[in-house]
């Protein structure tokens, strides 16, 4: 049976996207433009002391350090890492400079023959040298010292590669004495406050358009920012257009991924086998540059106990320094690592303890009102138990585990809960974010609104527009929505954090009933809508207590899989998910996320294996770092639950990131009955498995 | 040295080396850009395109190999009916999310349909499993070409 969704409507940018005519950053035709190839490190720490360029052909420019205009910071959120090293250089890889010019091969060959001299330094590949530490309690963690017993255990993550199918992208030109630029982006405003702080030019000087855009989740957050500041270096210098496209190995290899981790949980038992609390270290491999690794980490830190309460909490983690590619955003932040270790933990321990997963893990389950791990309150409605009896029904869990419990089964199923914080950390949308969202009306009565939300594949545009549309009940065709344009548009924040339509979407609406409030037809009208937060939301980050989100999607995935005996590969025999993303208003694009976050969930947690050896990615393709297929993954079954949110546009939470959070835990408590043993580190390739099931734990 | 083939139903010629990648041919000298480059050696069937209606992937193709060869690409298949069918399936049931795989995945959902009018939902699986997609899970995309057989692509 087909699905047929009644609650959706026609996607804005279909036709184009499937006819082909669709522009990306790679499709622009710019016959003048110039080609920028960088020059990258080629040792992990190093004194850089002289750049041999070899001699350069008349129109061909070597751009470094020497010809930064203002300031040598790319502007993440962290200003540590420098648009390009002028002393030292942290990682192999890092952009040294550019070799730019009229043809792209003699580009790369001048490239290829720049090299640079360095005096080595021991590099440090490890998770031991902390740049961010945080730490944070509930309760009173003394009782610990009163228990009985304790149990502890680690988990581990790898890295992942976020594999957008568009590569990175930008290019840059002058329009007049204006910079613009068009790239593969997500965060058009941070793009433009990279370059204005490093060429320290005003607001007025750049432009930033956004082209269509082939997938990002979250890679396409920060990594923009670095590039933009170099070739803004560049064309100040050269004033010739410039494009800089990388190819799939230049992208896997040098840019950002998810954080790798290891995460440490002790549960403090009394005699009577209660939790008297738990204390968790998450440790997160930033790289090396800050960057925005330390919110990552408090995000990951804040998901450390799930779905779960527990009365007396000590929580606290680390970002490591170390001489690698930097790590940065990708769908979770952070949170899928320790969400991962928690489930993970929390059967292993009902195991200990000789009771049922389920039991033990609806003994502790959040509960609405329940006090958070940074004494925040869960004010909304919980309604997890109804989604977990769904998902138990739609899979027939409980048949299906005790069945697969005979020995030799080589078949599991798995069972996840989980969480996501919508929007920024705290009352970051209110105190950092402040976004402001213009709507407008001509004298046609055409309305016209701006954001500078990106449509990177997540239906944004047009569930956006659909927010507008409805709250001023005129046509479809009498409002105008495009992708922003930051000369048009004020900043209604990043596309990131699941923000977009819990946040910008309660905006947007909010803008547009203002509108019709005071419409008056025939006549030109505007109104600036500012956010404003839900004035309960309080929040200390340096402390990290209070309300660390302004509202919570919830979700339950079950994956049941059969591993072969011989090869030991896995099978993904069947998914089936329930999410509590507050009213699912296209429940179509709503299917795309769930859909598309549990399979990258799943590559993460059986297929996506990316090692370092001498402090590069031994994986550099998609021929060894490997990505579901159609083949890989099973059919996929999801159904939202409603549970309407007042302060999102018609009640609606966050949903991109959450659809990543429970893949691998369920993915894993499938494994480890399949083959009876305990799983504490992913990926679980065949390979980890052969020496699960032939070494044991 | 000089290349002709048919592209689009159209005859043309080009002169560029032998060894030249389809795709750049196809990008660079017509400026037809609906084909993507998603990886450059052969894994994600971005590049797909038809090759006297056999799906290929243009970015492993030297354009020497297609000498009076007919090639359609989405721009040339857009304006079919099996277009229509197939496009309308994607968009019925949300097979298309940033749409960087998706004339790809068009063009090769054509040539599963034309050889295999009514697959099941295991050999769809099968015969696209050289097109990638990071975005939907590929539930969507295998419902589509479902929908797309359910109503026939009138070849």
């Amino acid at each position: 049976m087909l699905p047929n969704y009644k609650t959706s409507v026609k996607k804005v940018d279909n036709e184009e996207k499937m006819s082909g005519m669709a522009i990306f950053t790679g499709d622009i035709r710019m016959d003048n433009a110039h080609f920028a190839i960088p020059v990258r490190s080629t040792v992990s720490y190093g004194k850089l002391l002289k750049i041999n360029v070899p001699s350069l052909p008349k129109g061909y420019y070597f751009i470094s350090a020497k010809d930064i205009v203002k300031e040598n910071v790319c502007n993440i959120i962290a200003s540590d890492w420098p648009v390009f090293p002028d002393k030292e250089v942290h990682y192999k890889g890092e952009t040294i400079g550019l070799i730019v010019g009229p043809d792209k091969k003699i580009c790369i060959d001048l490239a290829s023959m720049t090299h640079a001299d360095y005096k080595e330094l021991e590099p440090v590949f490890e998770m031991k040298n902390s740049y961010v530490h945080k730490e944070f309690k509930k309760g009173n963690p003394e009782v610990f010292k009163k228990a009985s017993k304790v149990y502890s255990e680690s988990f581990e993550t790898g890295y992942q590669e976020q594999v957008y199918l568009e590569p990175q992208g930008m290019l840059i030109w002058m329009d007049g004495n204006k910079i613009t630029i068009k790239a593969s982006m997500q965060c058009p405003f941070y793009i433009k406050k990279a370059v204005t702080r490093t060429l320290g030019c005003s607001e007025d000087k750049v432009r930033v358009i956004q082209p269509a855009v082939g997938g990002a989740f979250g890679g396409k957050e920060h990594y923009p920012s670095l590039m933009a500041a170099q070739l803004a270096t560049a064309i100040v210098k050269i004033k010739k257009p410039i494009k800089m496209i990388f190819d799939r190995k230049e992208d896997i290899t040098f840019t950002t991924k998810r954080h790798p981790s290891k995460t440490d949980i002790s549960a403090y038992l009394d005699d009577k086998n209660n939790i008297l609390g738990v204390k968790i270290h998450v440790g997160i491999d930033g790289g090396a540059y800050i960057g925005c690794s330390m919110v990552v980490l408090a995000r990951a830190l804040i998901a450390a106990t799930n779905a779960y309460t527990f009365e007396n909490v000590d929580i606290s983690g680390d970002a490591y320094c170390t001489n690698k590619v930097p790590s940065a955003a990708f769908r979770g932040f952070g949170s899928p690592q320790s969400i991962f270790a928690i489930e993970m933990f929390i059967n292993h321990l009902a195991d200990f303890l000789h009771v049922n997963h389920y039991e033990l893990r609806n003994k502790y389950l959040v509960k609405t009102g329940d006090i958070t791990s940074t004494n925040g309150v869960f004010r909304d409605p919980i309604i997890l138990d109804k989604l977990i009896n769904r998902a138990m029904e739609m899979s027939d869990y409980q048949r299906k585990k005790k069945e697969y419990s005979k020995p030799n089964s080589y078949r599991g199923i798995g069972m996840s809960y989980f969480l996501h914080g919508c929007g920024f950390t705290g009352s970051g949308e209110s105190t950092i974010i402040n976004a402001q969202l213009r709507i407008k009306k001509d004298k046609n009565d055409i309305v016209t609104f701006y954001t500078s939300q990106v449509d990177f594949g997540q239906g944004n545009r047009t569930t956006l527009k659909r927010i507008v549309v409805d709250t001023l009940g005129i046509p479809e065709d009498h409002v105008i929505y495009g992708a922003p344009d930051t000369d048009e548009t004020l900043s209604t924040g990043p596309t990131a954090a699941s923000r977009t339509i819990i946040i910008v979407g309660g905006l947007a609406a909010k803008a547009a009933r203002h509108l019709k409030e005071i419409w008056k037809d025939g006549e030109e009208q505007e109104i600036i809508e500012p956010y404003v937060g839900p004035s309960y939301i309080k929040w200390d980050d340096d402390t990290m207590q209070g309300d660390a989100y302004p509202g919570y999607a919830w979700g339950v995935n079950v994956i049941e899989i059969s591993v072969d005996p011989i090869t030991y590969e896995v099978t993904i025999e069947g998914c089936w998910s329930t999410y509590d993303v507050g009213h699912a208003i296209d429940e179509r694009i709503l299917i795309g996320q769930a859909d598309g976050g549990l399979a990258q969930a799943i590559g993460w947690a059986y297929l996506e294996k990316e090692e370092m050896e001498n402090g590069v990615f031994k994986q550099r393709t998609l021929s060894d770092y490997v990505i579901p297929t159609m083949m890989d993954l099973s059919k996929m079954e999801t159904e939202f639950i409603d549970n309407p949110f007042p302060y999102g546009a018609f009640g609606a939470k966050g949903a991109g990131e959450l659809t990543f959070a429970g893949g691998a835990p369920a993915f894993c408590a499938a494994l480890e009955q399949a083959i009876n043993r305990k799983v504490n580190k992913i990926p679980a390739t065949p390979e980890f498995i052969m020496e699960l099931i032939e070494h044991g734990n | 040295m000089e290349i002709k083939f048919i592209l689009n139903g159209k005859q043309v010629s080009v002169d560029v080396s032998p060894s030249m990648r389809l795709l750049d041919v196809i990008r660079d000298k017509f400026h037809l850009t609906g084909t993507k480059e998603g990886c450059g050696e052969g894994e994600c069937g971005a590049c797909t395109v038809l090759v006297n209606n056999e799906p290929y992937n243009s970015c492993l193709t030297p354009v020497i190999n297609i000498v009076n060869k007919e090639v359609i690409t989405i721009e040339g298949f857009r304006e079919t009916k099996a277009y229509r069918i197939i496009a309308d399936a994607f968009a019925e049931m949300g097979g298309s999310q940033c749409g960087f795989c998706t004339p790809g995945m068009i063009l090769a959902t054509y040539a599963v349909l034309k050889k295999n009018p009514h697959p099941t939902e295991e050999e769809i699986r099968f015969a696209l499993s050289g097109n990638l997609c990071r975005c939907t899970g590929y539930q969507s995309i295998v419902f589509a070409v479902l929908k797309a057989s359910e109503k026939g692509i009138e070849l």
